[in-house]
């Protein structure tokens, strides 16, 4: 189990999406579309014939394979339901922001690789959030990483408590922030929207079509579930197991109720917020950075 | 073979390469920079000895009782020989294709060898007088390069540059002076020997000066201003001996002084530094993202780097301070594993930032676009460097970074509250510059690479010489060498680390790096791996899922419209605006809007926009103090009116002074 549990988050993000989806049809009193949908999405996308503008360089084919590629190898550096991994030993939870950050970087460039304003636009918006939201997940990940002794995922998740500290309760509410940001989720971007003006992440990807489409939705479900995944072993650990053999199956029933309150979680934001406009991000952005700040102060004047 | 004859011989192919480029041999006189190639390879064996074998009293002519040149190698001036070696020889065959049509071709080749050969100079110096020598050789040299290319722009760059740098230096010999006052020794050893006689007060205040000293070499904020002058108008194979190099040899200084010959000191040292250095990493960011030249943008990105050195070495020496050697160890590695990957990928940003500017006729990245067609080696080798640069796995500027980080977490394990408060506060810094490098080589490779041409400068660049590709491609190389096998890197810092804090890290085994006190492990090569494997099962999956599809190739969306045109991109400026928004109160942004009217108000005739922003230091630090020192410079005038009989009249007033308190 401990060699295939990123299989779980390749296998299942797209049901992740399609569970958020549902929850979120039914908080706006519609049906919404079968759980199975976006597998079904998928291989539609990945067995249709691919458009490509003649503008593009060999960038464009280039990136949906490196942030496919890339977000992969960053949902092998998290436990999902056992922390003995062979594969944390990887990397820890800077290497994989960074691996994140890899997969922004070349997302931003298939933006504007095609020469058009929309992917510009979707690249530099995308950047901006990046700016505000990455030192902020850095900042709420070091809390617990300094409060653990270690910024390896598996070992600060074995190290963590059922107490809550307060810096904890502050870092938690500045990571919430951090995967609405993320995931591209309202208020932050509207997953569901293709107007020009609003969209962040679906301008960047304007352009693709087919089995590369294909790619860059599934690493965006992906990175959404490593996101939940890194969420709950940090700050709920609780049910996560220790040892390969015992408590496996309860762990695994125990994560996927996570998962499932996770998704609520999100189709309830989602359901409740308004998306902002572009330019009063930063002051949502802002306080929760100041939240992530705040909960470092604590730790390092309080000791908790 | 020793090292004596070595070094020797490395020092005549340099000299050779002066000599031969002086001959009337038009056709292969560009190729006299093979000498300097091969002089940096004999290098990069003698600072490889230093490394492995120790310190070596390298024998120089004594120039009278009191001022004798002597030179001194340790593992400190071995690990920056060798990365002076490092970057020296690509950068040579870089010259070589790029000096073919050159106007002053010998000039050139006579002051690149001479710039080299001052850099390992100043970091074999072994006294205070071989250092000051070497030191103002290289200002100097450095100087002539700079205003290499006569015009206005240059002469002002340079004029800037030599008074900066002489402030600097003025430091330097001060704190020099007081030090071998103070010990009463003018060289390196044995000014280390003797520091413990040295008051608290005296060794803080040798400190100070060599912040402020090295620390305008080095470019830190708010000394970093000649830079992003400087940078862009030398010409494109020697911006990156200064800014890859020349700018570490200041953190050579730095080392020396502050943590070799000083050795421990107190706590508010390294915050000092720290502090230093993360001012110096935001702010050099943030003014970078602003900048469509792309020569300003490297040069700023320098300002940034040296901060994130600073942080490094910061640490190291606070945990000195708390006694905390094996957390010393970590952060002084990550900090010279950090000075040879920004020598390494920077000096590859700015070849390929020459190679563009010659190929195109602009540095600006608003007139480029789609050059990854047109220049596809220099557009893959930039790429490298900007992914290098941005800190992503998994090349060497990451995993640099990554020990940064650990090193500063680490901090909170320090015994004071100022430490635990201001390490991972460093630490924060560094997170904040991550984001904001990233978004600004999107910005520089999606506006100079992506997209379609935007000027005819674009259409026309191409490829020019293969010895341009091939000093990219070397430094490429290492940049992921060092990434993949950080081992290596970190086994050229580990007698560097033994001599300056006495211990050994051991932080590297088998393809795994492992920081012990934080149980945080990397292995870039296993990460590498991983997505290999994942692509050839990702092709895999596509084929066998979706089976054999047809690609059209079409026009971009245009929304229906006829035909998008390259002025229809998002411009550099554009990309970047959001940040320019968000972070107004830093950058004070300015903008002008003139409107003509042929009738006022109905008909317009042209809008005229322009937007900047202000350049907070030049405007609110530098111009004042300029004011004054020309204010006080007029008054000096009257004395100095150019009259023979007042000067006499001086002389003769003085003599009489003298004569009579003189007795």
């Amino acid at each position: 189990m401990e060699y295939t549990q990123v299989l779980i988050l390749l296998l299942f993000s797209p049901l992740v999406n399609g569970v958020i989806k549902k929850v979120k049809a039914g908080m706006q009193g519609r049906q919404g579309p079968g759980l199975l949908q976006t597998y079904y999405d998928l291989l539609r996308l990945f067995k249709k014939d691919m458009v490509l503008s003649k503008v593009t360089s060999w960038i464009f084919p280039a990136a949906p394979f490196v942030v496919f590629l890339s977000t992969l190898a960053a949902a092998m550096l998290v436990p999902v339901v056992t922390t003995r991994s062979p594969f944390v030993l990887m990397g820890d939870v800077i290497a994989l922001i960074a691996l994140f950050a890899l997969a922004r970087f070349f997302m931003a460039l298939a933006g504007l690789d095609a020469g058009t304003a929309f992917g510009g636009e979707g690249s530099s918006r995308e950047m901006t959030v990046a700016v505000l939201v990455e030192p902020m997940m850095l900042l709420a990940l070091f809390t617990a990483a300094i409060s653990t002794g270690s910024t390896n995922v598996a070992r600060v998740a074995e190290a963590r408590g059922a107490f809550y500290s307060p810096s904890h309760v502050l870092a938690l509410a500045a990571f919430i922030v951090v995967i609405i940001a993320e995931t591209g989720r309202i208020p932050v971007d509207n997953p569901d929207t293709h107007l020009e003006l609003t969209m962040i992440h679906e301008g960047m990807i304007l352009e693709y079509s087919g089995r590369y489409l294909a790619l860059m939705e599934w690493a965006h479900y992906l990175k959404q579930m490593v996101l939940f995944t890194l969420a709950v072993d940090i700050f709920f650990p609780m049910g996560l197991a220790r040892s390969d053999d015992a408590g496996l199956l309860a762990a695994t029933g125990i994560y996927a109720l996570k998962m499932l309150a996770m998704a609520v979680v999100m189709a309830a934001v989602e359901s409740t917020r308004a998306k902002v406009r572009f330019f009063q991000l930063p002051s949502i952005l802002g306080s929760a950075f100041v939240l992530a700040f705040l909960s470092l102060v604590t730790f390092i004047m309080m000791g908790r | 073979m020793n090292v004596h004859s070595i070094l020797f011989i490395g020092i005549v192919c340099f000299l050779f390469n002066a000599a031969f480029s002086l001959l009337p041999l038009r056709r292969i006189r560009n190729y006299s920079y093979l000498f300097t190639a091969a002089g940096a390879v004999f290098f990069f064996a003698a600072g490889a000895a230093l490394l492995i074998s120790g310190p070596l009293d390298i024998a120089a002519p004594a120039l009278s009782s009191v001022f004798q040149f002597v030179f001194r190698g340790d593992a400190l001036s071995g690990f920056f020989v060798v990365v002076i070696s490092l970057v020296s020889l690509p950068v040579s065959l870089f010259s070589i294709g790029f000096t073919r049509n050159m106007k002053n071709p010998g000039l050139m080749a006579v002051l690149f060898s001479i710039l080299i050969l001052s850099m390992y100079a100043v970091v074999l110096a072994g006294n205070l007088v071989t250092f000051i020598v070497a030191w103002e050789t290289m200002a100097v040299s450095s100087y002539l390069l700079i205003v290499f290319e006569r015009n206005q722009e240059t002469a002002r760059a340079g004029l800037f540059y030599v008074v900066m740098t002489h402030i600097g230096t003025a430091f330097i010999i001060a704190l020099f002076l007081v030090l071998a006052r103070a010990t009463g020794s003018p060289d390196f050893a044995g000014m280390k020997a003797g520091m413990a006689q040295v008051p608290e007060a005296v060794r803080s205040m040798v400190f100070l000066f060599a912040v402020i000293g090295f620390g305008t070499k080095a470019g830190i904020i708010p000394l970093h201003t000649w830079i992003p002058r400087a940078y862009p108008v030398a010409p494109s194979n020697i911006t990156p001996l200064m800014s890859g190099l020349m700018i570490k040899t200041a953190v050579y200084g730095l080392l020396r002084v502050a943590v070799d010959v000083l050795g421990k000191g107190p706590e508010w040292w390294g915050i000092t530094v720290i502090v230093i250095g993360s001012v110096s990493a935001i702010l050099g960011i943030l003014y970078a993202l602003m900048e469509s030249d792309l020569k300003v943008f490297l040069a700023y990105s320098s300002v940034e780097n040296i901060g994130i050195i600073f942080l490094g070495i910061g640490a190291a020496m606070m945990f000195t301070a708390h006694g905390l050697t094996p957390l010393a160890a970590i952060a002084l590695t990550a900090a010279l594993f950090h000075v040879a990957n920004h020598a390494l990928f920077k000096s590859l940003l700015f070849l390929a930032a020459g190679a563009v500017a010659r190929a195109s006729q602009t540095r600006n990245m608003e007139k480029l676009g789609g050059l990854l067609k047109l220049m596809p080696y220099t557009g893959f080798l930039f790429l490298i460097g900007a992914l290098s640069i941005s800190a992503l796995p998994p090349l060497n500027g990451f995993v640099s970074e990554w020990m940064t980080y650990q090193a500063l977490l680490l901090g909170f394990r320090s015994p004071s509250l100022i430490s635990k408060i201001v390490s991972p506060l460093g630490g924060a810094a560094l997170a904040l510059t991550g984001a904001m490098v990233a978004a600004g080589f999107v910005k520089t490779f999606g506006a100079t690479f992506l997209g379609m041409p935007r000027t005819v400068h674009a259409e026309q660049a191409r490829e020019t010489s293969v010895f341009i590709v091939a000093g990219m491609a070397v430094l490429a190389s290492l940049c992921v060498i060092f990434g993949l096998f950080p081992g290596t890197a970190i086994q050229l810092a580990g007698p560097v680390v033994v001599l300056l804090t006495g211990m050994v890290p051991h932080l590297y085994g088998g393809g795994v790096l492992g920081i012990a006190q934080s149980s945080a492990s990397l292995a870039p090569s296993a990460l590498a791996c991983t997505m290999v494997l994942g692509l050839a099962a990702a092709l895999l999956f596509i084929r066998i899922v979706g089976g054999k599809r047809k690609t059209v190739v079409a026009d971009s969306w245009d929304c229906g419209l006829p035909a998008l045109t390259p002025r229809m991109q998002y411009t550099a400026a554009a990309f970047t605006k959001p940040i320019r928004i968000i972070f107004k109160r830093i950058y004070l942004p300015n903008r002008e809007l003139k409107v003509s009217y042929l009738v006022k108000p109905f008909f317009v005739k042209s809008i005229r926009y322009g937007g900047g922003i202000t350049p907070f230091f030049d405007r609110y630090v530098y111009d004042p103090v300029s004011r004054i020192i020309h204010a006080v410079a007029g008054k000096v005038k009257l004395l100095q009116s150019g009259s023979l009989n007042l000067y006499l009249g001086y002389i003769l007033i003085t003599l009489i002074v003298l004569l009579i308190f003189g007795t």
